[in-house]
């Protein structure tokens, strides 16, 4: 028996699938011309799926930390942060995010998986109860996995379920919470203060995942906790530095007086090698620009209202209010994958979103922005998706009259085997 | 169904088993007959967003958790009912 044959299915699904004009999961960029524009398939081609919310793979002080950092200590730490790997730019990093959340404590992590995965597991034991929303990212579902906890779903973004699955659980037990910021694949935000509100009065610890909101929501940009006013009752706040801080890793802060115990037994954060120094100097340096950087929240957010207008002008049918993430529902998979294709032939790049990434096995043209984007490339967006958009009869012709709503014939699902456009 | 008649403990696995047959009628898109045996994947076709509906109205009906670690081990009717009646007696 060949191991691989178990995924003979998948293989035979993703032949059948109409790629003929590109596979979605072998995008390539082959010149980086800014935060904004790359060279694919020998075109130059707008970025609109990148998570680059505030620009920082580019920006000059975070490549000039880099290059300091790379320069004198090299371009790797070789060992894990409880052996060689702890530099004085790690604590340093740590110290600049205790000090932009205003916590005790910080952790950082070689990636975002990795700190929901040290998190999840390592705080939830055997006799302890994970309680998370429905349309969990991966990590946090594989966080779960890794851990010996009871886990219990409840239906996504609702307080009212929440409370009911509470209430099943024995007090006594150890409870913790797991909710998102902002929804990685809808873009649609977490009524936070209702979910944390409901999580303390059965006395559940709660962690909020600001993955996609951290530079985004808030005065600050510490994410939609800050922005909900409600940071004081979450214990604990996990996020990445692979979107708006543009570059890798992850972390977690917390008040909690024990929380420097984890660093001993979360086995994602001892058993991996610690971030490079140079990636640990731009992530330093982005945070405290995200801290004061209020002019790129408001570029970013005219933009994000700049797009949403023009898309829902069309007709699209767009997944949730605006926010920096635009998702075009497209009705099936055939449709989906044709849509990507010639949205990049035009030139603009955006994210294929599948079940199971994506809730209730719905087809996504997934759009992230940037505070960089301009509005002109905006505008270009909009046009090209309304030249796509009908020709396949997405939305109607220019009288704004919608198409017939036939629908295709159903391609084979690739749902059960698990191809996913992963955005985490 | 309210929260005394759940906890009362009284059920027996067929009174369950029944319930589970109501429950699955939306799901059970052929019309064929539940028995114990009836496999959600193979029988009833189910993918998982169906399995996730069906779980979550048989955990409202019986007010229950049915944590996601036991989902795997419930492939048939059957392994349902007994697992909601190990659930119900705590």
């Amino acid at each position: 028996m060949d191991l691989l044959d178990k995924f003979n299915p998948l293989l035979e699904a993703k032949a059948q699938l109409p790629f003929e004009d590109g596979d979605p999961f072998t995008v390539c960029m082959d010149e980086v011309i800014s935060q904004t524009e790359a060279v694919i398939n020998g075109r130059r081609t707008i970025l609109a799926g990148t998570n680059n919310y505030m620009g920082m793979t580019l920006d000059q002080d975070c490549i000039a930390a880099a290059h300091k950092a790379l320069d004198a200590e090299g371009t790797g730490t070789t060992g894990s942060r409880v052996l060689n790997g702890t530099y004085a730019g790690h604590k340093e990093l740590e110290r600049t995010l205790a000090e932009f959340y205003g916590t005790e404590h910080a952790m950082v992590f070689s990636t975002g998986y990795q700190a929901n995965l040290a998190m999840i597991s390592t705080l939830c034991g055997g006799k302890d109860y994970l309680v998370i929303d429905a349309d969990s990212h991966a990590s946090i579902y594989d966080g779960c996995k890794m851990s010996d906890a009871t886990v219990v779903r409840f239906r996504h973004n609702d307080p009212n379920d929440l409370d009911r699955r509470l209430k099943r659980i024995d007090n006594a037990a150890g409870r913790l919470v797991v909710v998102e910021g902002l929804y990685s694949m809808l873009g649609d935000k977490a009524p936070l203060k209702e979910l944390v509100a409901v999580a303390k009065s059965h006395g559940a610890a709660v962690l909020v995942d600001e993955a996609h909101s951290l530079g985004v929501y808030g005065e600050t940009g510490r994410g939609v906790a800050q922005e909900a006013g409600i940071e004081d009752d979450v214990d604990f706040i996990v996020g990445t530095f692979s979107k708006s801080v543009g570059t890798i890793g992850g972390y977690c802060v917390s008040n909690h007086p024990k929380f420097d115990v984890l660093r001993l037994v979360a086995r994602p954060y001892l058993f991996t090698a610690s971030m490079p120094p140079s990636v640990v100097a731009s992530a330093t340096t982005a945070i405290r620009k995200i801290a004061t950087g209020h002019d790129l929240r408001e570029q970013l957010w005219a933009g994000a209202r700049r797009l949403h207008e023009g898309l829902s002008q069309l007709g699209f049918e767009l997944g949730a209010d605006v926010s920096p993430i635009t998702a075009v529902k497209i009705a099936d998979q055939a449709t989906a994958i044709r849509f990507w294709s010639a949205i990049l032939n035009e030139g603009v790049y955006v994210n294929l979103a599948f079940p199971p990434a994506t809730p209730n096995g719905i087809y996504l043209m997934r759009c992230s922005l940037s505070a960089a984007h301009t509005a002109d490339q905006i505008d270009t967006m909009v046009e090209r998706f309304g030249k796509v958009g009908r020709a396949l009869g997405v939305i109607g012709d220019a009288s704004g009259k919608h198409p017939s709503g036939e629908a295709e014939q159903k391609e084979p699902g690739l749902q059960a085997q698990g191809v996913a456009a992963a955005t985490g | 169904m309210t929260a005394s008649e759940t906890s009362s403990g009284a059920k027996t696995e067929e009174e369950i088993f029944e319930t589970v047959i109501t429950l699955l009628e939306p799901f059970n898109k052929k019309g064929i007959t539940i028995t114990r045996d009836t496999d959600f994947s193979t029988d009833l076709d189910l993918d998982s967003l169906a399995v996730m509906d069906l779980v979550a109205a048989i955990e409202d009906h019986f007010d229950i958790n049915i944590p996601l670690n036991l989902l795997p081990d419930l492939e048939r009717v059957g392994q349902v009912s007994a697992k909601v009646q190990e659930i119900l007696k705590g």
